[in-house]
C-alpha cells in the first residue's frame, strides 16, 4: 500500500489506455517516482534509442509518499531518454499535479508510440481517456490549462502541459503543471511534443492508502515540527526562497558571471531575494507579492512576483501584468548573472515567458551567455542574430533572445539547441558550459570543489540537484566542510547522491533535507508502504537507483571520459574571491568518488558492485 | 595621536533575516563601518546587536569565519564582512 499498485499505459499510435498492475517486485527495490520508472524505462527502451523516436518512451511517475500527508507529499517526476544529453533524463516537479494523479488511483502513467495528431490525456480516477487537441496546438501553457479547465468545467483538475517550446523541439523544452511548476531540465517538454501529446489534465478523488495511517501521522507531523522549528526550513525559505543564495554563493566567489568568464557579480545584489523584497519607487510595490506552497508543503519556498507594470517588458502586455510564480535562485543566476543582466524586471518578465511556454531558465540563461560570448569574441555577428547586439549586460538584447527562443523565431531557433550545439556551431565548443550536453547551474566549482564532482558525475549531465553539496560547502549544512579543498569530497558527493536518489523516489522534496534526515523521512515511507523501510534500505535503493541510471548511460554510449567539465573550470584560474587564482581539482576527486562506487577505473560499476546492489 | 588614528574602514553586510540590525544608512544590505585596530568579528556582531546565535554564516572577504574563530580573529582594514542567518536554497 502507498503505492496504487496500478500503472496506466497509453498507447499513442494506437489511442488506446490500458491499466496495468505496477510490478510490486520493482517498487520494493526502486521504491516510486525517479527509480521506479528508470526502472521500467530501462526494462522496456533501448537506452540507444533516438530520444525523439516514437519507441523512446515517457513516463510520469509519481512516489509512494505522494498525496499522503507526508509534508511536501506534491513530487512527481518525468523520466524518459533526454534530447539535451542522450543521457537519462528525471525531472521532478512539485505543484498540486502530481498528488491529484497519485488520487485518481494512478503510480505511473507511461506514454509510448507518438500520436498522428495533436492530443490531450483526459483522466478522471481510472477513468482515461485521448482527445483531440488540435485546437490547443501552437498554445502557450497558460492558455492550454486555463482551456482545459474551461473545457471540463472543474476548477479542481490539475494540468501538466508543454508550450510553444516543447511543439518546436527546443532541447531544453519543460513540462509545466499548476501554471509556473515545472519538470524543467535535460528536454523532457521536447520528448512530450515529439510524441504529439499538448497536455494531460487529472481529476482524482479516490485518495491514497496508505500502510499504518497513525504511524504516517506521527511521523510526519515530527518531520512538520522539524521542518516548522529548523531556521532554514521554517523561516528562511519561506521569508526569502531559494534567491537568498544570490548574495551567499556571489560572496563566496562561485557565481558564474559573464559566462563563467568571472566568478563574481557586480549587479548581484539587484537580483536576489533582498531586491525581490525592495519597494520599488515606480508604482511603490516590491516585486515579491507572496510567497506560495506545493501540495501539502509547510515550507512554502516558491515565490509570487509582479513585474513594475511602467517597465518596459510589459508596459504595453496587460497580460504580464499578473501575479504570477517568481523568480527561483537558478533562474534568476541563469538569466541575470550569467548574462550580466542585473534588471530584476526584466528577468522575472523571462522568467514569466518560460513558465509561459515551457522553457528551462537555467538551459536557456547559459546558451544566450554563450552566446553572447561568441558575439564578443567576433564568431557570430548581428547577421547571425538578427540585427541584435548581443552585449553581455545588455538587458533588450537579452529579452529579444529569450522571445526569439520561446516563439522558435530567427536566431531563437538556434538558442533552443542549447548552448554545446550552438558553440560547435560557431566554432567554440569551449564557450559551452555544459556537461554530458547540458548546462551547469549556478555554482562555480573554481570555488566549490564538491560541485565540481557532483556536476561530472551527474548521471542527467550539468545538475546541482543530483548531489548538492553546496548545502555543506557553502551553507553549513548539515555541517560545514571548506569549499576550497577536494578533500573528502568524493564521500561527500557520494552521501549525497545516494540520499537525494532515494529521496527523488519517495514523493517527497529534496528541499526538507536542509531540516530532515534520512532517519526522519524513511519512517514515513516504512509507515505508508509494505515492507520494513528502514533508513538503510532507504539509502541503499537511492545507490541501486544510481547505479541503475549510471548503467543506463553506459549502454547509451556514455563512457568515464565523459565525466569532466568545461574546460574553462579546470585550465582558467578564478580571477576574484577566496578562490582568486585556481581551477576545480576534478582530478584529485575522480578516483577516490569511483574507488567508493565500487566502479573500476574507467568508471564502469565493477560485477561484484552489480550484484551487491542486485543489479 | 587621536583614537580616530586607530579607526579603519570595512564593508560591512547583513542579509536576510539579519538586515533589521543595519545602521540606517545601507544600501542593498550593504554600508561602510568604523572598527577599532585590533577589534574581532564577534565585538562587530555584539556591537551591533546582532544576537550571536543567528549568526550562521560569518564571512570575511568571502571565507567562513568558524564560531571558534570569532573571538580570536581580527578585522583588517579594507575587508569585507558579511553575515547570515541559516539559509538555504537551490
Ligand atoms: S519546499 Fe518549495 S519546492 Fe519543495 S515542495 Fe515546498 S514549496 Fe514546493
Amino acid at each position: 500500500m502507498s503505492w496504487t499498485g496500478k500503472i496506466l499505459r497509453v498507447d499513442l499510435a494506437a489511442g488506446t489506455c490500458t491499466s496495468e498492475a505496477t510490478n510490486m517486485e520493482w517498487a520494493h527495490d526502486y521504491m516510486g517516482q525517479r527509480g521506479l520508472a528508470t526502472k521500467y524505462l530501462v526494462e522496456e527502451t533501448d537506452p540507444k534509442v533516438d530520444p525523439f523516436s516514437p519507441d523512446n518512451k515517457m513516463i510520469f511517475a509519481t512516489g509512494p509518499l505522494t498525496g499522503t500527508i507526508a509534508p511536501t507529499s506534491g513530487r512527481w517526476s518525468v523520466v524518459c531518454k533526454g534530447p539535451l544529453t542522450g543521457a537519462i533524463a528525471c525531472s521532478n516537479s512539485g505543484g498540486f499535479f502530481g498528488a491529484e494523479l497519485k488520487n485518481a488511483g494512478w503510480d505511473m502513467v507511461i506514454f509510448e508510440g507518438k500520436s498522428a495528431s495533436p492530443v490531450y490525456l483526459d483522466i478522471t480516477n481510472d477513468q482515461a481517456e485521448l482527445k483531440d487537441a488540435s485546437d490547443l496546438w501552437g498554445k502557450s501553457v497558460w492558455e492550454t490549462e486555463a482551456s482545459l479547465r474551461e473545457r471540463r468545467g472543474d476548477p479542481d483538475v490539475r494540468v501538466a502541459s508543454i508550450g510553444l517550446a516543447g511543439e518546436n523541439g527546443v532541447l531544453y523544452a519543460a513540462i509545466v503543471n499548476d501554471l509556473d511548476r515545472a519538470a524543467g531540465r535535460s528536454g523532457v517538454g521536447a520528448v512530450m511534443g515529439s510524441k504529439n501529446l499538448k497536455a494531460v489534465v487529472v481529476r482524482g478523488t479516490v485518495g491514497v492508502t496508505v500502510n499504518d495511517p497513525m504511524a504516517l501521522m506521527k511521523t510526519s507531523n515530527v518531520a512538520k515540527e522539524i521542518l516548522a522549528e529548523h531556521a532554514v526550513t521554517g523561516t528562511g525559505l519561506p521569508t526569502h526562497g531559494t534567491q537568498v543564495l544570490m548574495n551567499v554563493v556571489n560572496e563566496v566567489g562561485a557565481l558564474p558571471t559573464h559566462n563563467s568568464r568571472d566568478v563574481q557579480f557586480d549587479g548581484a545584489s539587484d537580483i536576489g531575494a533582498e531586491a525581490m523584497a525592495e519597494v520599488r519607487e515606480s508604482d511603490g510595490e516590491a516585486n515579491l507579492v507572496s510567497n506560495h506552497a506545493c501540495f501539502g508543503c509547510p515550507i512554502s519556498c516558491a515565490r509570487r512576483s509582479k513585474i513594475d507594470p511602467t517597465h518596459f517588458t510589459v508596459k504595453d502586455k496587460p497580460q504580464y501584468q499578473i501575479v504570477s510564480g517568481g523568480l527561483e535562485y537558478e533562474a534568476a543566476w541563469a538569466m541575470g548573472a550569467a548574462n550580466g543582466v542585473n534588471d530584476l524586471e526584466a528577468l522575472t518578465y523571462a522568467n514569466f515567458i518560460c513558465n509561459e511556454q515551457g522553457l528551462d531558465p537555467i538551459s536557456l540563461g547559459s546558451t544566450i551567455a554563450a552566446a553572447m560570448e561568441l558575439y564578443s569574441t567576433g564568431a557570430i555577428t548581428q547577421e547571425d542574430t538578427g540585427g541584435v547586439a548581443l552585449e553581455f549586460g545588455d538587458t533588450k538584447a537579452f529579452v529579444a533572445m529569450v522571445e526569439a527562443t520561446a516563439r522558435g523565431e530567427g536566431f531563437g531557433k538556434e538558442l533552443g539547441q542549447g548552448s554545446l550545439r550552438l558553440c560547435e556551431k560557431y566554432g567554440h565548443p569551449e564557450f559551452s558550459m555544459t556537461i554530458k550536453g547540458q548546462e551547469f547551474p549556478a555554482y562555480d566549482p573554481r570555488a566549490i570543489q564538491g560541485m565540481g564532482l557532483a556536476y561530472a558525475s551527474s548521471n542527467r549531465g550539468g545538475c546541482h540537484l543530483r548531489g548538492y553539496t553546496v548545502s555543506s560547502e557553502v551553507l553549513g549544512l548539515p555541517e560545514k566542510t571548506d569549499p576550497l579543498v577536494t578533500e573528502g569530497k568524493a564521500g561527500l558527493v557520494k552521501a549525497f547522491q545516494d540520499l537525494t536518489a532515494g529521496v527523488d523516489s519517495s514523493g517527497t522534496c529534496i528541499f526538507t533535507t536542509f531540516a530532515l534526515s534520512g532517519d526522519d523521512i524513511a519512517p514515513m515511507v516504512d509507515a505508508s508502504c509494505d515492507g520494513d523501510w528502514s533508513v538503510e534500505r532507504f539509502v541503499e535503493v537511492g545507490e541501486r537507483i544510481w547505479n541503475m541510471e549510471r548503467q543506463y548511460n553506459i549502454a547509451a554510449g556514455f563512457t568515464g571520459a565523459d565525466d569532466t567539465l568545461p574546460e574553462r573550470l579546470l585550465k582558467d584560474a578564478a580571477k576574484s574571491g577566496p578562490a582568486k587564482g585556481s581551477v576545480n581539482r576534478l582530478h584529485e576527486m575522480l578516483p577516490e568518488y569511483y574507488e567508493l562506487r565500487g566502479w573500476d577505473a574507467s568508471g564502469v560499476p565493477t560485477a561484484e558492485t552489480l550484484g551487491r546492489l542486485g543489479l | 595621536m587621536s583614537a580616530n588614528h586607530h579607526n579603519m574602514k570595512i564593508t560591512f553586510k547583513l542579509f536576510a533575516g539579519l538586515s533589521a540590525y543595519l545602521p540606517s544608512d545601507a544600501t542593498r544590505n550593504s554600508t561602510e563601518i568604523d572598527v577599532q585596530l585590533g577589534e574581532t568579528v564577534h565585538q562587530v556582531i555584539d556591537r551591533f546587536n546582532v544576537p550571536r546565535e543567528e549568526a550562521h554564516l560569518v564571512m570575511v572577504n568571502g571565507i567562513y569565519i568558524s564560531p571558534e574563530q570569532r573571538d580570536l580573529s581580527e578585522i583588517r582594514a579594507g575587508d569585507t564582512l558579511a553575515i547570515w542567518p541559516p539559509v538555504a536554497g537551490g
